[in-house]
């Protein structure tokens, strides 16, 4: 019998494609870091590289609504050269019937390059990764993984810290149903920092503590002198589910506010992945004070990581 | 005619025979076992040199769904029939929850019909315990008894009321019939794709927590106390679970179980990589749970394995992991890795082939499952040592959504016989 899980995703995590960051070691995620750094100089000096990727074919596949994640690739591809097409799924044959697969054939018959695909179902890119020539990213599958962003969050973080071992990052909010949180888990943990989980037990999935973090149900507790304060969206849903009473009462004893930030570091970093509820799980002048928030940088770095996976996806691409 | 099947090595769990010997089959039914050889075989006689291999009787499988009525394109009778000959299987008890349902005796008569007419297989329907298997109002289970349904049940969906089930294990008890459950509890379990836990977690998969299965055992125990129902768990799968099972049997209620080879051959690890061929309800479990199933085959707590069969096409489990449906072939690799356990050194030969032959005969009280002068020949031949690999796509029959794809076993069918008739090897 094989006990323990992490070979699994080891192998998963082929050179190919960018399905996750279980396993993923810091000799893998620390040149993307670099190279997305590099690039994010780029952008801010206005030059562009349009010819790194020039000639290959980017689609966005999205089954899922999203229009920060999408833009975000679709300007990372731009930037370095590619053609880049959006398909979503109000205007794919997927509402026709048609199968994940049946789109998979059709998305090899146009050669298509690098496939970003975001699904409401976790495991959907690694089943149309097992069908399609493209190197696929995974933008986001169901509560399993977001790779794109979890990076983007450490390059940020690192970007103000100048490194990510011995920090303390306490991720509050919707634990259970994000799959940013698990991304974020197995990068940080992996890169030497200390990772807290901060929410009420029924937004807490089944033995999160085995996947290396600490858990706190109190935010008092959570951020005591953390370095960064990572805050999860809360949908509406989980108040229908019974998973939380009320907004009002989540915001009350889960939610951000200027008191509560207070607990952390004096120079402690607050971060969303969006969109944000405002007055739901964080105070509107918490995620506007510029001392703290870093949600904006975010956004900007998710631009510049985005160029660096495609970039090495598509290099990887080209030696094979 | 007569056959005489020489040179094997006879395994009878229902009487403890394990020797060598032979055995005389005539006009399809046994006549004669471990006799002393008459020389040479006479004019007209068929014999049949085992080789030294096992000649064991034909494997009784008292859980298995089939795709027709309602679901051909998975699964008929006839490719269902081919796979059980293949798998050693002369008897199939089959679950009602097909569509439509066998909620009526017109339809356990037809179901057991369409299986004789396989020739090579007994069916035998179970009758639903609620009508449509609904949970909504019981189903005529006198008639159902009455036309022949081994035991009464909602096939894969658990009764949930438990008004409902009282009721049931009182008004059964007037007939002797059995009432089986699907032990777990639907509202807990609902929207689940993998039992709760560390990998359900890193895999992102919605949970179905192991106290979902705990929870209705208890319960159905207690209701079992309460009416002196007869009572059956179908495929239990948690250590706490079993638990209870053996704690009831010891206070003496009437209370049995199964499990299937999933549960104590593979463990949550085998759903890694999203593979959808290893989705099944109740879902694989984590490995501690494993061996608990493997403890209770070896001390008797569990009664009988069963295949747990459940075709399912192509169409069915290419899909996300949350979205494809569950539930793995079970025909062919019933016997192979039935004897994986006793290659491992948990059951001894005549123990395991007891729980795939007599014991579940005996549960459901059925004249199968063992080696009787008088009794029909329905024999299995197998050779345990020879090895094969599982392998979807290659497996006889239709449905290919073997569990146990690319499992290297110990242990393959050479022969199967019905009413003395071959119908495999």
């Amino acid at each position: 019998m094989r006990d323990g899980t992490p070979h699994f995703f080891a192998r998963m995590q082929s050179q190919r494609h960018l399905l996750g960051l279980q396993g993923m070691h810091p000799s893998q995620i620390v040149p993307i870091l670099d190279l997305a750094e590099s690039y994010a100089l780029l952008n801010r000096s206005r030059k562009t590289q349009r010819d790194v990727l020039r000639g290959l074919t980017l689609i966005n596949l999205f089954f899922e609504d999203s229009t920060r994640t999408r833009t975000s690739f679709e300007l990372a591809g731009k930037r370095l050269g590619a053609d880049v097409i959006n398909m979503s799924v109000s205007t794919s044959s997927v509402n026709k019937g048609e199968t994940l697969l049946d789109t998979a054939a059709t998305l090899n018959a146009m050669r298509t390059d690098l496939l970003v695909v975001r699904h409401a179902q976790s495991g959907a890119p690694a089943l149309l990764s097992q069908k399609v020539d493209a190197a696929v990213i995974n933008a986001g599958d169901g509560m399993h993984e977001h790779p794109t962003q979890a990076l983007l969050d450490a390059l940020t973080i690192r970007r103000h810290f100048g490194h990510l071992d011995g920090l303390t990052v306490a991720i509050c909010g919707d634990v259970a149903h994000s799959r940013v949180a698990r991304s974020n888990i197995h990068l940080l943990t992996a890169m030497g920092a200390e990772v807290r989980v901060v929410a009420p037990p029924t937004l807490l999935p089944g033995a999160i503590n085995q996947l290396g973090v600490q858990v706190f149900h109190h935010m008092a507790g959570g951020l005591a002198d953390a370095h960064v304060v990572m805050m999860l969206r809360l949908q509406r849903e989980r108040m229908s589910a019974g998973l939380v009473p009320s907004a009002r009462e989540y915001f009350r004893f889960f939610g951000l506010d200027a008191e509560r930030l207070a607990l952390a570091r004096p120079d402690a970093l607050v971060m969303h992945p969006g969109p944000m509820n405002r007055g739901v799980e964080i105070d509107s002048p918490v995620a506007d004070d510029a001392r703290h928030s870093v949600i904006a940088e975010q956004v900007e770095m998710g631009v510049a990581v985005r160029m660096a996976v495609l970039d090495l996806l598509s290099r990887r691409r080209n030696e094979t | 005619m007569t056959t005489i099947f020489d040179n094997v090595r006879l395994i009878d769990p229902a009487s403890g025979l394990d020797r060598p010997g032979r055995l005389r089959v005539e006009g399809g039914r046994i006549v004669g076992i471990d006799e002393s050889p008459s020389g040479a075989a006479p004019e007209g006689v068929e014999r049949i040199d085992g080789g030294g291999a096992v000649l064991c009787p034909g494997l009784v499988d008292l859980r298995a769904s089939l795709g027709e009525p309602g679901h051909e394109y998975r699964e008929t009778f006839k490719s269902a029939a081919k796979a059980a000959a293949a798998g050693g299987i002369t008897t199939l008890a089959v679950l009602p929850d097909s569509a439509p349902a066998v909620d009526d005796p017109a339809m356990a008569r037809f179901i057991a019909a369409r299986g004789g007419e396989t020739g090579s297989v007994d069916v035998l329907p179970y009758g639903a315990l609620t009508r449509s298997c609904a949970g909504e109002e019981l189903a005529e289970i006198g008639l159902l008894h009455e036309a022949g349904c081994v035991a009464l049940t909602d096939g894969r969906r658990a009764l949930a009321s438990p008004r409902l089930m009282r009721l049931a294990l009182s008004y059964a008890r007037a007939f002797g019939a059995i009432v089986v459950q699907h032990p777990e509890e639907p509202a807990l379990a609902k929207g689940g794709a993998a039992t709760e836990g560390e990998l359900a977690t890193r895999m992102g998969l919605p949970g179905i927590p192991a106290a979902a299965e705990a929870l209705m055992v208890a319960r159905d125990i207690r209701l079992a106390k309460l009416t002196g129902g007869r009572l059956h768990f179908g495929h239990v799968s948690t250590g706490e679970a079993i638990g209870l099972i053996r704690a009831a049997k010891a206070e003496g209620l009437a209370v049995s179980c199964d499990t299937a080879p999933p549960y104590f051959d593979l463990n949550e690890t085998a759903i890694g990589d999203f593979r959808t061929y290893a989705k099944l309800s109740p879902p694989l479990r984590p490995e501690s749970d494993r061996r608990a199933v493997c403890e209770a085959l070896a001390d008797g707590t569990i009664d009988a394995i069963a295949s747990d069969h459940m075709p399912r096409d192509a169409d069915d489990k290419r899909l996300p992991f949350a979205q494809a449906a569950s539930g793995g072939t079970g025909l062919v690799t019933l016997l192979g890795v039935t004897l994986a356990r006793v290659h491992d050194g948990t059951l001894s030969l005549i123990e395991a082939i007891g729980l795939v032959t007599a014991r579940p005969a005996a549960l459901f009280g059925l004249r199968a499952g063992r080696l009787a002068v008088g009794d029909a020949a329905d024999l299995c031949l197998f050779d345990p040592e020879r090895g094969w690999r599982v392998e979807a796509g290659e497996l006889p029959g239709r449905a290919q959504n073997t569990p146990f794809d690319g499992r290297a076993l110990e242990g393959r069918v050479l022969g199967t016989w019905k009413d003395g008739a071959r119908v495999f090897g």
